[in-house]
This record gives C-alpha cells, sequence and structure tokens, in this order.
C-alpha cells in the first residue's frame, strides 16, 4: 500500500522553466514620485493641428515597469497625445503643443532639449509594420545603432541586434534568415522586428500606436505576451481601440473623450481592473459599455 | 441605442432570477404552512417542485455564462451577470433548504405534535421579509435597503437560540421527545441557513450598486 511519504509531489513544467519569470504584482494606481523619478508625467498637455485644438489639458502620470493604455472613441486625441510624448506631434504641418511632459525629470518640450534624443529615449512602434523595405532583418535592427554610433566593434553590434531579437521573442525565428529582407518576414514577425529595432537603442519608454490593429488574432496573442514581459524592464505606453487587449495587457489604463468642441480631454486614469469593472466616470462606463453613441 | 441584444439578454437573466426568487419564497411559506398543519400531501409537492428550482438556477446559470463569452460585458453590466450568478446559487440553496423541512413534515407525519409552531413560523416570516427586501434591493439598485434587509439575520439567529433552548429542555426532561425535539432543530436550522443565503443576497447587490465586495453585517451570533 503506498504511503503518504511515497507521494512526490511534481510541481509543473512550467515552474521548473528557466525562462519563466514570477508573477509581477504590477497595478495601479502610480505614485507621482514614482513617475516623476522612472517614468514620465504630463502636465496640463494640449496639442494643435494650426488652429484645431485636438487634446485639451491632458493630465497623466506612466509609471516604469508598467503597461498604460489609452482608450477612448475614434478621434478623441489618443495618437495625438501619444506622439506628443516622444516630440513626433511637432513633424506634422502646424502643429504645437503646451503643457509640460517630463521624463524621469526632463521637460522633453524644454529649452534646448534635441528632439531627436526624446525619440531615442522615447521609442515608438506604428500600427502598420514599418520594417525599412530596403534592408535585411539584421540591418533593421542594427540601423539605430549604426545611426547614432552605439557600438564598438562589428560583433559588438551582432550582440547587440541578438539581444534586441530575443527580448522581442523573435530570434529564434529569425536566426537562420538575418541577412533576408525583412519584408520576406510575416505581418507579426515584422511588428516584433519594429520593437527590436526600438529595443536596440535601449529607450526608456516603449510608445505603441495599436500594434496589433493589423495583425491576425494568433500574432496578436503574441506581441500582447511580449507586451507583458517587456513591461517588467520599460514603460510601455499603448493605444487601443481593442477594449479586451486594453483589459488584457495594461496595468493602467487612461480614457479620453471627445468634448463638444471635438478637442479630447482625459475623463478617467486608474487601475485596469478598476476601469473594467467599476468605473468612476459615466463616461467611461457608456463607452466601455457600449452604449456610447 | 447601441447593443440591444446584450440589454436584452441582461434584463432576461434578471427576469429569471426574479421569478426563481419567487418560488422561493413561495417555497419557503408553503413548507411552514405544511408544518403546521402537518400536510404531507402538501410537503410532498413542495418535495417535488425542488427540481423545478434547480433546473432554473442551471438554465439561468447556462445564460449568464453564454452572455460573457458572446458579449464581453464590462464594468456594470459585468457586476449584474456576477450578482446574479452568485445569487442565483443562493436562492437554490434555500430552495433545497425548504424542501428539507418539507422532508422533515414527511417523517413527523405519525408522530403526535410536540408543541404548538410560534417561532418557527416567526423565523420563516422574517427569513421571506428579508428575502422580499433584498429582491427588492436588487430591482431598485438600492445599497441601503439591502443592508437593512440584512441586519435583521440577528433576529432570526435569536430565535434559533431560543427554540435550540427550548427543544433541548424538552428532550432532557423526557427522552421520548429527542427524535421530534431532534428533526425540530433541524428546521429552525433549515431557517435559521435560509436567513444567512438572504444575508450573501444583500451583500451581492450591495456590491452591484458600489462595485466594492464587502461584508455588511457581521452577526453578533
Amino acid at each position: 500500500m503506498a504511503m503518504m511519504t511515497d507521494f512526490q509531489f511534481k510541481p509543473p513544467a512550467t515552474v521548473l522553466d528557466e525562462r519563466a519569470e514570477p508573477a509581477r504584482d504590477i497595478t495601479c494606481p502610480v505614485s507621482e514620485a514614482e513617475a516623476w523619478e522612472e517614468g514620465m508625467v504630463i502636465r496640463n498637455l494640449s496639442a494643435w493641428y494650426g488652429s484645431f485644438q485636438a487634446i485639451r489639458d491632458v493630465n497623466l502620470l506612466v509609471g516604469p515597469k508598467r503597461v498604460t493604455a489609452v482608450i477612448g472613441p475614434s478621434g478623441c486625441g489618443k495618437s495625438t497625445l501619444i506622439r506628443c510624448l516622444n516630440r513626433m506631434h511637432e513633424v506634422a504641418p502646424k502643429a504645437r503643443v503646451a503643457g509640460q511632459v517630463y521624463l524621469r525629470t526632463e521637460d522633453i518640450y524644454g529649452r534646448g532639449v534635441d528632439p531627436v534624443l526624446v525619440r531615442r529615449r522615447v521609442g515608438m512602434v506604428f500600427q502598420k509594420p514599418n520594417p525599412f523595405p530596403t534592408m535585411s532583418v539584421f540591418d533593421n535592427v542594427a540601423a539605430g545603432l549604426r545611426l547614432n554610433s552605439l557600438f564598438s566593434r562589428r560583433s559588438h553590434l551582432a550582440d547587440i541586434v541578438e539581444q534586441g531579437l530575443r527580448r522581442a521573442a523573435l530570434w529564434d525565428e529569425v536566426k537562420d534568415k538575418l541577412n533576408r529582407p525583412a519584408t520576406e518576414l510575416s505581418g507579426g514577425q515584422q511588428q516584433r522586428l519594429c520593437i527590436a529595432r526600438a529595443l536596440a537603442i535601449e529607450p526608456e519608454v516603449i510608445l505603441m500606436d495599436e500594434p496589433c490593429s493589423a495583425l491576425d488574432p494568433v500574432a496578436t496573442l503574441k506581441i500582447e505576451d511580449l507586451m507583458r514581459d517587456l513591461s517588467a524592464s520599460y514603460a510601455i505606453v499603448i493605444v487601443t481601440h481593442n477594449m479586451q487587449q486594453a483589459a488584457r495587457v495594461a496595468d493602467c489604463t487612461a480614457v479620453m473623450m471627445m468634448a463638444e468642441d471635438r478637442a479630447g480631454e482625459m475623463v478617467e486614469f486608474g487601475a485596469t481592473s478598476d476601469v473594467f469593472t467599476n468605473p468612476r466616470d459615466k463616461r467611461t462606463e457608456d463607452y466601455i459599455t457600449g452604449r456610447f453613441g | 441605442m447601441a447593443r440591444t441584444l446584450l440589454e436584452r439578454n441582461l434584463a432576461g437573466v434578471q427576469e429569471e432570477m426574479l421569478v426563481m426568487a419567487d418560488m422561493v419564497e413561495g417555497a419557503i411559506q408553503r413548507s411552514i404552512t405544511a408544518l403546521k398543519n402537518r400536510d404531507v400531501e402538501l410537503a410532498r409537492q413542495l418535495i417535488a417542485d425542488d427540481a423545478r428550482i434547480n433546473r432554473k438556477r442551471y438554465d439561468t446559470e447556462e445564460r449568464c455564462i453564454e452572455l460573457i463569452a458572446t458579449q464581453q460585458p464590462l464594468a456594470g453590466d459585468l457586476r449584474t451577470i456576477v450578482a446574479v450568478l452568485h445569487m442565483n446559487v443562493d436562492l437554490e440553496r434555500m430552495g433545497d433548504h425548504a424542501e428539507g423541512i418539507a422532508k422533515i413534515v414527511v417523517m413527523l407525519a405519525d408522530e403526535p405534535p410536540l408543541k404548538p409552531y410560534v417561532d418557527l413560523p416567526r423565523m420563516a416570516d422574517i427569513a421571506s421579509e428579508m428575502l422580499r427586501d433584498a429582491i427588492e434591493a436588487f430591482k431598485r439598485r438600492d445599497a441601503d435597503l439591502a443592508r437593512s434587509a440584512m441586519n435583521r439575520d440577528d433576529e432570526v439567529d435569536a430565535l434559533y437560540d431560543q427554540v435550540y433552548r427550548e427543544l433541548l429542555t424538552y428532550m432532557l426532561n423526557d427522552p421520548r421527545t429527542i427524535e421530534r425535539a431532534t428533526r425540530l432543530l433541524w428546521v429552525a436550522h433549515n431557517l435559521e441557513r435560509i436567513a444567512d443565503r438572504v444575508t450573501n443576497v444583500c451583500e451581492r447587490v450591495a456590491y452591484l450598486v458600489t462595485g466594492k465586495m464587502e461584508e455588511l453585517n457581521v452577526s453578533k451570533y
């Protein structure tokens, strides 16, 4: 007869898997001190395209090592907001900004701040995967490093590229075709390549503007898993139309709405679980339950 | 307004739950009527009818799960469905307790009555009133009414203590009463558990309204 002492507990394989990281207990809210020291603090941010005000008096905390989602109906200024966080907004004709955006205590719109350096520290991944079409997989990841001379010798460059591809969960799929054109990859792989490209120059914050809307469901889930993994090291801000995606991946969720004059305003910000189970603002409740409009 | 299908289905599951609450309240009252009148026929009918309550629970549960899977409800809608799912279980268990009382009526059929029933019907009345108020609180989304409904649980607990002491006295004085007294103690226990289940319902209503899970009333007993 088997004795109690004969039984050997065998932990499930995932616990023994060295790659598996312990679950992180990161939840909102994020304190202003934390966002100030290690993340981003957005204060009274407004942005215009010519005379049209796209966003008005937005206040937001982007916490380190968290995923912050920005949701809201079409045209409420989500993409404008996110493009203000790495000074991409000013690339648009007649665009201007008022207010402050602090990255680890520095106002990125301060006098003398180089926007190119800001964009290195605050990387961006766009809706449509956009690898450089004439470059190989390797050269795509290396592009930013070469441009900024961020490596000492070729072997160092190769190491950084491999590291970027591994962090983007793409290395195993492309290690045998690093010299192939990036456009030969699938949509989901191209998007992860763009993430690797952003990671290679060691940003502090990664912005993602609807990174999965052009991808199939399987590729989408891979990107979402990657986001969760990356949030262990980076602050990630994601704009998404997909509320279920925001609910799945984000620690904090910010809700934007269009005012009567069509300027976007922040109406709610908090822990994702709170926003999706017990929102404070009726506009949030109406939007996420589909009663909006 | 968008999401008419969700609205319709949400209204549907809530309606089903209200029908079930009505069936359960009826079962509680009928069980005590059967006890007072020693009506075995009524008791047997009640036992058979419990199957309908059980079926309704599973039907409603299936509809709720389907709603979650197909409509991805959030915020207030999600809390409503979760509340209905939990309240469904509590109602079905109340039905089981009423059925338990009916089974005891059948067991006591050939025994002479031990004493006039005063406290047991009183417990049943309070439990029924609590249930009615809890359901009204659900319909009106009234957290205050839910809280005041569950505060009456202490009255039921106090009556249970009283019944217990009285029946104990009977048993100590005359061992021939032990079997009847024990069965009546089970009736009291079933009624006390019904009231406890109603307090769960009240907590769910408060959660539905406020979005906060909290223990509303720590019993003195």
